[in-house]
């Protein structure tokens, strides 16, 4: 039986005539999981997520209850609810979604969230080229509050909890969590050393945050409306719910796919659900959860064990799409946001891609990534200019190495990571790249660079 | 030229959403921008003043965030997607193919001041690419080969009186913005 989804955030959004206003979610079970949440102890609805074993979506896959345990409730300080809505991880498209066709869903994952760790403030740091997106989840918070959803004395609990909307400036540090925090201050977003910045515990304004992803909250939505219980049976046990891969680059249908957590392959989305590659073409790499993620090339074989010791040789069609199988496979789910490439591609190019957008995103405080990121987009880019020398291929990854591990923040990872994997996964290509464009030659496939 | 009644009017309520002033600083130089198109120094003092912090850790995060600027843009503000999915699907064609029919260059506004066109990093959209964003629109799929009836409908907005003010509807490029 060919793959299929199990749409389940994606679910009501998909449904023709569905629309963004607070009625249409009403008549399809909008804000009963609320309902529920609030006549549950707060405490006990943290069990519940713990129970649900549901990890974070915004690329990490830390396991959200676990994430809320750690909020320091002894400093007496307010704590803040922060809503990481800023999507800035390149092939990542799935939050966008939520907020431009189906904002109460993850309102009442906020809602029911902030109850939960007993925010009275909750913010949504959305991009800020979601201009529209964010008048939407305005519209939509005063919605909410003319109902007794948010705002103040939330169905009638005596609880009240105010939501803003906060755009940011099209940075993609700002998605990494204290970098959010630091813009959300009104500051440049240079990430924080941890420790001692912990949100948990040193947050905004130095007070207990929590930092979900915009889809973790939607999804919060689902585990108490079935129950903890109920939605750890959905995926496999590891790795709970449901995955939405946003597939992109040269593939027959790109788009959003949301299926059950390891119940399909890589292959099975790539051919079954994306159509396979275009015509003509050869499937020859993917970039698997976003693109700081480690690529995987067709034809590599991915052996080792798994958690129960069971012994695995995997082609990359073989993967489960899994969080654990997929960093059995030395990469990582991510975001989910697949990017495809095929034959048509010289790899150079799209290394040289990924260069440039990390150095300009890299925010200038750690010497490693600063300096490490304008290198790497450097010799890329001479390699492709036709200026490029054998030995340049080592020096790339010489370079990625004294990057990663050497930084605040993760962007020193996502600045190595394509890099250390592709070298040595394309080194022979990047040579011929190299020789190649030094005879003045270039390749076919599209300009990336 | 000085800001709006309305852009003035709208500061207070914004700085009271925030326990501290000074996270206002964002959505303060959002408005701005909004209202006169760049972030001029008085708007920086401005800004400054309303949040209680000096006007240089004002320019210091305007300079930080790629979507603040402190020069004007064309008329039309032409916005291409050029990293790793949207490229793949052609946005590096598509820009040398806007370049010729916007009579503008990468990077630049036209001599007319009618265009601004650049390179910018992933709009989150990355399975409808080549993407661009035209002022508060977002326009999916704009292939290479489409680029010059694309430019024309830029051009051709320059004489819309109703541009940029209707209540966009879900799924067009306006709601997607």
């Amino acid at each position: 039986m060919p793959a299929q989804e199990r749409p389940l955030i994606y679910a009501n959004l998909r449904r023709p005539g569905y629309t963004v206003d607070i009625d249409c979610y009403l008549r399809h079970g909008g804000y009963e999981a609320l309902r529920k949440a609030v006549a549950t102890k707060p405490e006990d609805v943290c069990k519940e997520v713990e129970t649900s074993g549901l990890r974070g979506r915004g690329g990490a896959g830390f396991p959200t209850g676990m994430k809320w345990k750690f909020l320091d409730r002894k400093s007496g300080k307010p704590a803040y609810l922060v809503v990481n809505a800023d999507e800035s991880e390149p092939g990542t498209y799935k939050d966008r979604q939520i907020i431009y066709k189906d904002p109460h869903q993850m309102l009442e994952g906020i809602a029911i969230t902030a109850w939960a760790i007993q925010a009275r403030q909750a913010f949504i740091y959305i991009r800020g080229e979601f201009q529209h997106g964010a008048k939407i989840l305005r519209r939509a918070i005063e919605e909410a509050k003319a109902r007794g959803f948010l705002g103040s004395n939330i169905l009638g609990s005596g609880y009240s909890c105010e939501v803003v909307v906060h755009r940011g400036g099209g940075c993609y540090v700002c998605g990494e969590e204290t970098g959010l925090i630091e813009s959300l201050e009104g500051k440049r977003g240079y990430p924080r050393i941890k420790p001692p910045y912990f949100p948990a515990v040193l947050g905004l304004y130095n007070c207990p945050t929590i930092v979900n992803n915009a889809e973790t909250l939607a999804q919060v939505r689902h585990v108490l409306a079935m129950g903890g219980a109920e939605f750890a049976k959905i995926g496999i046990p590891g790795d709970s719910g449901t995955h939405i891969w946003g597939v992109s680059g040269l593939v027959k249908r790109p788009g959003l796919y949301e299926i059950e957590a390891g119940k399909a392959t890589f292959g099975e989305l790539l051919y079954d659900l994306c159509g396979g590659p275009l015509d003509g073409r050869a499937f020859k790499a993917i970039i698997p959860g976003g693109s700081s993620t480690k690529i995987l090339r067709f034809g590599e074989r991915f052996k080792g064990k798994r958690p129960d010791g069971t012994e695995f040789d995997w082609a990359l069609e073989d993967i489960p799409l899994d969080a654990n199988s997929i960093a059995a496979c030395g990469t990582g789910l991510g975001t989910g946001g697949t990017i495809v490439l095929d034959d048509s591609v010289e790899m150079i190019q799209a290394l040289s891609n990924l260069n440039a957008f990390y150095a300009h995103e890299t925010c200038g405080q750690c010497t490693p990534c600063r300096e490490g990121s304008l290198w790497l987009s450097r010799v890329s880019r001479r390699i492709v200019g036709g200026g490029g020398r054998e030995e340049d291929v080592p020096m790339l990854l010489d370079i990625a190495n004294q990057v990663a591990g050497r930084t605040i923040c993760a962007h020193g990872e996502a600045v190595a990571w394509p890099v250390q994997s592709a070298v040595p996964k394309f080194k022979d290509e990047y040579l011929e790249s190299i020789r190649r464009r030094r005879r003045g030659e270039t390749a076919g496939g599209p300009t990336l660079i | 030229m000085s800001l709006k009644p309305e852009t003035l009017a709208a500061a207070d309520a914004i700085v009271a959403q925030y326990p501290q002033a000074r996270s206002a600083t964002l959505p303060l130089l959002h408005l701005v921008q909004e209202d006169r198109g760049h972030i001029a120094p008085e708007d920086e003092a401005w800004v400054a003043a309303k949040v209680g912090v000096t006007p240089m850790q004002v320019r210091e995060v305007v300079t930080f965030y790629p979507m603040f600027r402190l020069a004007p843009v064309g008329r039309r503000h032409i916005r291409v997607c050029r990293t790793l999915s949207c490229a793949l699907r052609g946005s590096y064609a598509l820009m040398a193919e806007l370049e010729k029919a916007l009579g503008c260059a990468r990077g630049e506004t036209s001599a007319d001041g009618n265009f601004t066109l650049e390179f910018v990093e992933c709009i989150a959209d990355c399975g409808c690419g080549p993407v661009v964003q035209v002022d508060h629109a977002l326009h999916e799929n704009v292939a290479p080969d489409q680029a010059a009836a694309f430019a024309s409908r830029i051009r051709e907005s320059l004489a819309d009186p109703g541009y940029g003010k209707g209540e966009p509807r879900p799924g067009t490029p306006e709601w997607n913005g």
